[in-house]
């Protein structure tokens, strides 16, 4: 019965940067339209996670179900088109390409997507600074543009590498909000961040992360009784 | 007659249009290898050895099996293409991880390899290509005569260079291409199968330089050493237009045909090394060439 509701299931997952070990036998599962949160230190492995999810760093060994399908031994553009959908560290955003380029550039993984005219209504600014160059867009509106153009390939998981990283309050509320509003359209999340106040309430559930292994998994409900955790883990 | 500067009209047409032709060569030619670059991130110095096999093609092809030039210009892209990819597929995409040098080296003993083998066959004395009945001749323009294959070799030069052109920068393939050659990581794990876009690029890039090949062959001897003759020039006029840019390798090409074939005219003790004196001072004036962007 809980297998329905799997959207990824990763198993002992072990990843490496050429010589470097590091991750160390990772566990945990993402049902369907969850928001899950990946806490941690500075080069816990978290941000790694993500990348061995995609195939992005060297040799990774363990499991990877994703919609049922085992995605260890595939190349990264196969497990994109199980309907992964990747919002990078670094934003990733082509400088060679105009804002609304870099929206049309990635290509339909899954029926579904959102249509430019919802993710304009969702991102006015995109809208308005749709001709940009990719790169001349403020910090903020390059998050958004990243975030945006993995919603209207149809992907349904979304990895969303600390979006909130560097920004101004005001713009990482914004983010929240459209979090939210996801969460409400079905897409299932895997946020991985540092800023716990912006996570904690977004999150479903939540992993911690620590030296390449899950070492907690908290519920919404238990944020309150297992706050020493939090503390004991993350200093928050 | 009307001199310029006391050369009569007809002889500096007539060198502005050989200097155009070569200029054709080295675009095609550059563009090939400036866009194998953005891609593979190797300096592919088998460019001059692709570009004498499409001559070869062209060659054996109307010699040992009776196929005409026309049909030649279609297939020997296609065979030297399909070289291109089993080298890629075979060879090049070990070293992609690793420093240029390594990339540079390998095409470097592949193209040795490559004129080995044809010199052992052939020998170094070059085999005459005749020019196809419907481009024989010439035109009178009233002001000089313009042989038609000439015309022919820059018409269909631009032709290849306009297609490249439009390709990469106005259609989604292209569109792939930028991104891939821009952040292939992330490129790949948006869905976009790079590793074909890369063995496609280099199977391209080797079409290019077999279509340049046998635009050569009647307009020059084909001989085993004619890629080596041509290649070092190439690289100089990729280094003077700047790596990665598709206009920069197209107008510096032209160009420096343009240049090359006057300074015959003018100051011929200069002719062969005017190239690489303009290499010289680019480089020192603008390091990252004269279209290319500093990074």
């Amino acid at each position: 019965m809980a297998r329905a509701t799997e959207f990824m299931r990763v198993t002992d997952l072990h990843a490496f940067y050429g010589e470097s070990h590091i991750l160390h036998g990772l566990d945990f599962v993402v049902n369907k339209g969850e928001c899950i949160t990946l806490l941690g230190r500075n080069g816990a492995g978290r941000s790694t996670t993500l990348r061995a999810i995609l195939g992005l760093t060297g040799r990774r060994t363990g499991s990877i179900m994703i919609n049922g399908r085992e995605a260890i031994a595939l190349a990264p553009h196969r497990i994109a088109r199980l309907g992964v959908g990747f919002c990078p560290e670094e934003r990733g955003i082509y400088s060679s390409l105009s804002c609304e380029e870099n929206l049309l550039l990635l290509p339909q993984l899954g029926s579904g997507g959102m249509s430019l005219d919802e993710i304009y209504e969702m991102f006015p600014n995109l809208y308005e600074r749709r001709h940009s160059q990719g790169t001349r867009l403020s910090g903020g509106e390059q998050q958004m543009l990243a975030m945006a153009r993995i919603l209207r390939t149809g992907a349904r998981l979304l990895l969303l590498d600390e979006i909130s990283e560097g920004l101004a309050p005001v713009i990482v509320q914004r983010l929240g909000q459209i979090i939210r509003q996801l969460k409400e359209k079905g897409f299932t999340i895997l946020l991985v961040e540092q800023n716990f106040r912006f996570a904690a309430p977004l999150a479903d559930r939540m992993y911690i992360v620590e030296h390449g292994q899950i070492v907690s998994e908290i519920h919404q409900h238990e944020l309150q009784e297992k706050h020493y955790l939090l503390q004991e883990y993350l200093g928050v | 007659m009307t001199d310029i500067f006391g050369v009569p009209v007809p002889a500096l047409m007539g060198q502005l249009m050989l200097g155009l032709v070569n200029g054709s060569f080295y675009a095609i030619l550059s563009l090939g290898l400036a866009v194998i670059f953005g891609m593979l991130n190797i300096i592919n110095f088998a460019h001059g050895a692709l570009f004498m096999m499409g001559a070869f093609v062209a060659w054996m092809g109307l010699n040992y099996l009776g196929i005409g030039y026309w049909w030649s210009l279609l297939l020997a892209p296609v065979v030297v293409g399909l070289f291109g990819i089993v080298i890629e597929r075979g060879l090049l995409r070990w070293l992609y991880q690793l420093d240029h040098l390594y990339g540079l080296l390998l095409t470097f003993g592949l193209a040795l390899i490559i004129e080995g083998l044809f010199r052992y066959r052939f020998g170094v004395s070059g085999q005459p290509y005749a020019i196809p009945e419907q481009l024989g001749g010439a035109l009178n323009l009233g002001f000089m005569f313009l042989p038609v294959y000439r015309g022919w070799v820059i018409a269909a030069s631009l032709a290849a260079c306009f297609f490249t052109w439009f390709m990469i920068e106005k259609t989604r393939l292209g569109a792939y291409l930028r991104a891939a050659t821009e952040n292939p990581k992330l490129t790949q794990a948006f869905g976009i199968n790079v590793p074909l876009m890369v063995m496609l690029t280099y199977g391209f890039g080797a079409a290019l330089a077999a279509f340049a090949g046998v635009l050569a062959a009647p307009a020059l001897q084909v001989s085993p050493l004619m890629g080596s003759n041509v290649i070092i020039v190439v690289f100089a006029v990729v280094v003077i237009g700047g790596m990665g840019s598709i206009l920069g390798a197209i107008v510096t090409g032209l160009g420096l045909g343009v240049v090359e074939g006057l300074s015959k005219v003018f100051y011929p003790e200069v002719s062969s090394t005017v190239v690489f004196i303009i290499m010289a001072i680019v480089l020192l004036f603008r390091p990252a060439g004269l279209f290319g962007k500093e990074k």
